[in-house]
Formats: structure tokens, C-alpha cells, sequence
């Protein structure tokens, strides 16, 4: 029930700025277009390109665009004020809570997904139906699987960014790795380029990265590009980088508070 | 004619000051710095190897091949990562207009765009021109080099520069009136980036005409670029357009600067 309670809050907090809410819809339209316009030049040259073809193209750059916010792809969410609190030395509020900080957080950043997704996320996808007659999600099995997978997409992006916001226990600054992991995320997770169209070893290995979790695959699910029970393997392959990395989590986050000493007095 | 010199000489010193102090502070983490730095170049490589991975699937991208949609994305590269150098803080002007730090600015006695423009200068974007700087020099290596052509790469890329810092400095303006509406302007000038970085023959007439003569993003590179190339215009747009990118920068940068002013006059205090 706290958990809820903080999620809510979160996402009454991001509700506050209406302007850059709707300045970021734009911004992520105009991009939906550009990549549009690519993305159908490429699939007129190969119409089979990464067996998809160009309506699965275009629909995969509006889900891009409606997944980049919610699932953070370049940072940002909680852990970004985690990152400020360990700086500053207030973290140890935080520890001293008779809650778990992990779970905090992570309820936190699930509560600013679920804003980002109802407007950053709803918002470009109707503009790509308007404009483009982008897919609908192929039959309510993908649709359903859809909205699973969304939560388990946050939780991956989330533990990585809390393993990246928990390097300021040792660096006092995360703003490098920060940059580091958005750069990494935008390539591997398939917003640069679906991928499906990374050649050879190089597919192979982002498809198998966790990056991939967060919308290579929600993307898929949405597409149809899982058969029968497949989907179920899609989603298992999100939870167990979920499970995974929030393991790593928890044991870089003991480790931190035995060893460090926190600024601040 | 003094006066005249002293109008630029003057702010222009100032713009170095700041810009070294912020430098000189940056450098006070250096690993930090390193990271950016290299993250900055990461961010922007990746985005090439992207266009690279599309070439494994097809051979040309709106009939143009890989070395000369390189020429366009190393071109345009340069120009932003130039302008992004330059403008340092005007991306963030709305933070400065909610803390109040704007109105210390007004105080100071050197020009607020100077002011605003060395404030948190960073070389960290050293990275992204360098990067984009490999990308257009492997690329170059395609163009049949006469000295006009020279001449013409030359001003591109001072005028792509000129461009993308009359973006960045004017749709950022639209923070004097809603302070949290950064994300807008960046429609236009990473977009802008993204947009050119592909040849645009692709786009429809339609978006060509506008980026044309109403956001004249199609100066950056794409002009120019196929003077250097030696191709036809896919539109069947005059020729003369190919020359006209320093005429598309002085225009920009004049509605930016004009904007800018109309920013600052409509400006009124938080009063805190």
C-alpha cells in the first residue's frame, strides 16, 4: 500500500509541468516523422528488410517514440534524484527509513512511467495513427502482453539506471556514466535502429543485451512478431533481466552502505 | 570605426573569460570530464553506426549510397556540435528566468547573450565534432575536389554552424514565456540534425519547400552538399540554391537575434 501511495505521488509530481509535457509531444512527433520518412525509404529499397515490412516499420517508430519517456531511455525518473541525494549526503534519510530504498524508488519511478505513458507515450502513438495508420496491436493476446511487458521494460531501464545513479556512492558524480548509459541505451534497446536489421554477431548480441527488454521487444510483442507461446517467452526474457539486474541492485546498494561513508554530516 | 571595434572586440573578450573559467572549473573533475567528453562522441558514433547497420540491408537510402549520405551526416555534425559549443546555456534560459539568476545577469555590464552563451561553456562536445569530423573527412574522400568546391565546403560549414546557433538561440526563446517548455526547441535543432542527417530526397515535397524557406535546415548541408557531389537537385530546385547558405545563416541568425530581443524586452522579474 506505501509503495502505491508513493507512485501516486510521483506521478501527481511529473502532472505538474504542462508545458514541457506538451513541448516534449511535439518533439517527439517531429522525430516520429523524420524516422518515418527514413524508415519507409529503406523499406522501399528492401521491402523485406528485418522481416518486417514498412507498416511494421513505421508502426515501430511511433512505439519508439511513445516508449523513449516512458521507459527513460536517456535517464532521468528517480533515480536521477537518487543520483542527487547520495551527492548531496541526503540519502541517509532515505536508509533510515523503515522501507526498503529499493522498492521506494522503484515504485516512484513506475508511478512517473505511468504519467509519461498516458501523455508522452498515448499522445505520439495517435498522432502516428493520424498521420501514418500506424498498426494497432495485432489481437488482444499482443495487447494484453503489451501491457505486461510495458511494466517489465520500466524495471529493467529502471535497475539499470539505479546501478548507474549508484556509482555516485564511489564517484560523488554519476553525470559520466549517466551519459555513458543513455548512449548505450539508445543503441542497444533499438531506438537508433530496430534491431532486427543489426547484422550478423552484432544482432545476435544486442537481441541477448538487456537493453533490448526495453523496445526491440515490447515492439515485437505489439507487431505480432511472437507466435502462440513465444510471447510468453518474450515477457520471461523481460522478467529475467528485471529479476537479475534488481539483484545486482540490491547488492551494489549493500555493499555501497557497508563501505562508504556519506557526505554530509 | 572605433566604436564599431570596440562593440565586438569588447564582448568577444568577455565571451573568452567566462569560457575559460567554466573550462578551468570543468577541469577540476577531469574524469568526469573524460567521461562526458567520450560520452559525447559515444552518443553521436553510435547514431552512425545505426545509418552504417541500414547499409547491410540496402545499397542506397533515397538514391544516395553510404560515402554521401556520410558527407551529409558528417557536414551537419560538425555544424551543431560548432553551435552547441557556442551557445553553452541558451538551451536552459527558462532556469535561469525561474531562479532569478537572470536578473544578476542584467545587472552585470556585459551583454546578456554573451553572458548567457559563456555560462557553463564546456568542451565536452569536442567529442561529437570530432567524431563527426572523422565521418565527414572519410567521407570527403569521395568528393572530386575542385577549389570552388572547396570554397563551397568551407562556407557550409560556417554557415551550418550560424544556422543551428540561430535555432537553438531563437526556439529557445519561447522559455521567456513558458519557462519548462525546453524540450520545444529541440524539435528543431536535434531535429533538425537527425533530419539532415539523411539525404532529403526522401522527404516529401511538401516538408522540402518548408525547410527551405520557412526553417532553412535544408542549408545546413543538404544544398551545398550536392554542389559538392555534383548532382542534380531530386526536386528539380534552381541551382543557384546551392550557393545560398550563407544568405539562409544571416537570415536566421537575424530573426534569432530579433527574437531574442523580444524575449528579453518582454521579460519581467519573478521578483524574488
Amino acid at each position: 500500500m506505501l509503495h502505491v501511495a508513493v507512485a501516486t505521488r510521483a506521478f501527481r509530481r511529473y502532472s505538474t509541468y504542462t508545458a514541457a509535457t506538451l513541448a516534449g509531444i511535439f518533439t517527439n512527433s517531429v522525430f516520429g516523422i523524420i524516422y518515418s520518412y527514413a524508415y519507409l525509404a529503406l523499406w522501399a529499397e528492401n521491402p523485406t528488410a528485418g522481416g518486417y515490412d514498412a507498416s511494421d516499420a513505421v508502426t515501430y517508430v511511433w512505439l519508439g517514440q511513445a516508449l523513449l519517456m516512458t521507459v527513460a531511455l536517456w535517464g532521468g525518473g528517480t533515480t536521477d534524484d537518487l543520483a542527487e541525494r547520495i551527492r548531496t549526503g541526503d540519502v541517509a534519510i532515505d536508509l533510515y527509513r523503515p522501507v526498503g530504498l529499493l522498492g521506494w524508488y522503484l515504485a516512484g519511478d513506475l508511478g512517473r512511467a505511468t504519467y509519461h505513458l498516458l501523455t508522452r507515450g498515448l499522445a505520439p502513438t495517435l498522432i502516428g495513427v493520424l498521420l501514418f495508420h500506424i498498426q494497432l496491436p495485432d489481437g488482444p493476446v499482443a495487447a494484453c502482453a503489451f501491457l505486461v511487458s510495458l511494466p517489465l521494460a520500466v524495471t529493467v531501464s529502471f535497475a539499470l539506471r539505479f546501478l548507474v545513479a549508484s556509482t555516485a556512492f564511489w564517484l560523488l558524480d554519476a553525470s559520466g556514466p549517466r551519459v555513458l548509459s543513455g548512449a548505450l541505451a539508445m543503441f542497444f534497446s533499438g531506438m537508433v535502429l530496430p534491431l532486427v536489421l543489426f547484422p550478423g554477431w552484432l544482432g545476435t548480441l544486442a537481441q541477448a543485451l538487456p537493453w533490448s527488454a526495453m523496445v526491440q521487444v515490447p515492439n515485437d510483442i505489439w507487431l505480432g512478431k511472437y507466435p502462440g507461446t513465444e510471447v510468453l517467452q518474450a515477457l520471461g526474457f523481460q522478467l529475467a533481466w528485471a529479476l537479475a539486474l534488481l539483484g545486482c541492485c540490491a547488492l551494489t546498494l549493500r555493499t555501497a552502505t557497508r563501505k562508504v561513508v556519506l557526505q554530509g554530516g | 570605426m572605433a566604436e564599431v571595434s570596440t562593440s565586438i572586440v569588447a564582448p568577444a573578450r568577455n565571451y573568452v573569460d567566462i569560457a575559460t573559467l567554466w573550462v578551468r572549473a570543468a577541469w577540476a573533475y577531469p574524469g568526469s570530464f573524460l567521461m562526458m567528453a567520450f560520452g559525447s562522441l559515444l552518443i553521436t558514433a553510435l547514431d552512425f553506426v545505426g545509418i552504417w547497420a541500414m547499409f547491410a540491408s540496402i545499397d542506397s537510402l533515397g538514391g544516395f549510397g553510404l560515402r554521401e549520405i556520410a558527407l551529409l551526416y558528417g557536414a551537419t555534425g560538425v555544424g551543431i556540435g560548432l553551435a552547441d559549443t557556442m551557445i553553452g546555456s541558451v538551451e536552459r534560459i527558462g532556469v535561469y528566468v525561474r531562479t532569478g539568476r537572470l536578473d544578476q545577469m542584467l545587472t552585470r555590464p556585459v551583454p546578456l547573450m554573451v553572458q548567457v552563451c559563456a555560462d557553463q561553456f564546456t568542451l565536452r562536445r569536442l567529442g561529437r565534432i570530432t567524431q563527426a569530423g572523422i565521418v565527414f573527412g572519410w567521407a570527403a574522400t569521395y568528393v572530386d575536389w575542385t577549389p570552388s568546391r572547396i570554397v563551397v565546403a568551407v562556407v557550409m560549414v560556417a554557415s551550418s554552424t550560424v544556422i543551428f546557433f540561430a535555432m537553438f538561440t531563437g526556439f529557445s526563446c519561447i522559455q521567456f514565456w513558458t519557462t519548462d517548455a525546453s524540450e520545444f526547441a529541440n524539435a528543431f535543432t536535434y531535429g533538425g540534425n537527425t533530419l539532415t542527417q539523411y539525404p532529403l530526397s526522401i522527404f516529401p515535397r511538401e516538408i522540402m519547400v518548408g525547410l527551405t524557406f520557412v526553417v532553412p535546415i535544408a542549408f545546413v548541408n543538404w544544398y551545398p552538399c550536392l554542389y559538392l557531389l555534383g548532382r542534380e537537385d531530386p526536386f528539380g530546385l534552381p541551382q543557384w540554391l546551392q550557393f545560398c547558405s550563407p544568405v539562409a545563416a544571416v537570415a536566421s541568425l537575424a530573426g534569432a537575434l530579433l527574437i531574442w530581443r523580444t524575449g528579453v524586452r518582454h521579460y519581467t522579474s519573478t521578483g524574488s
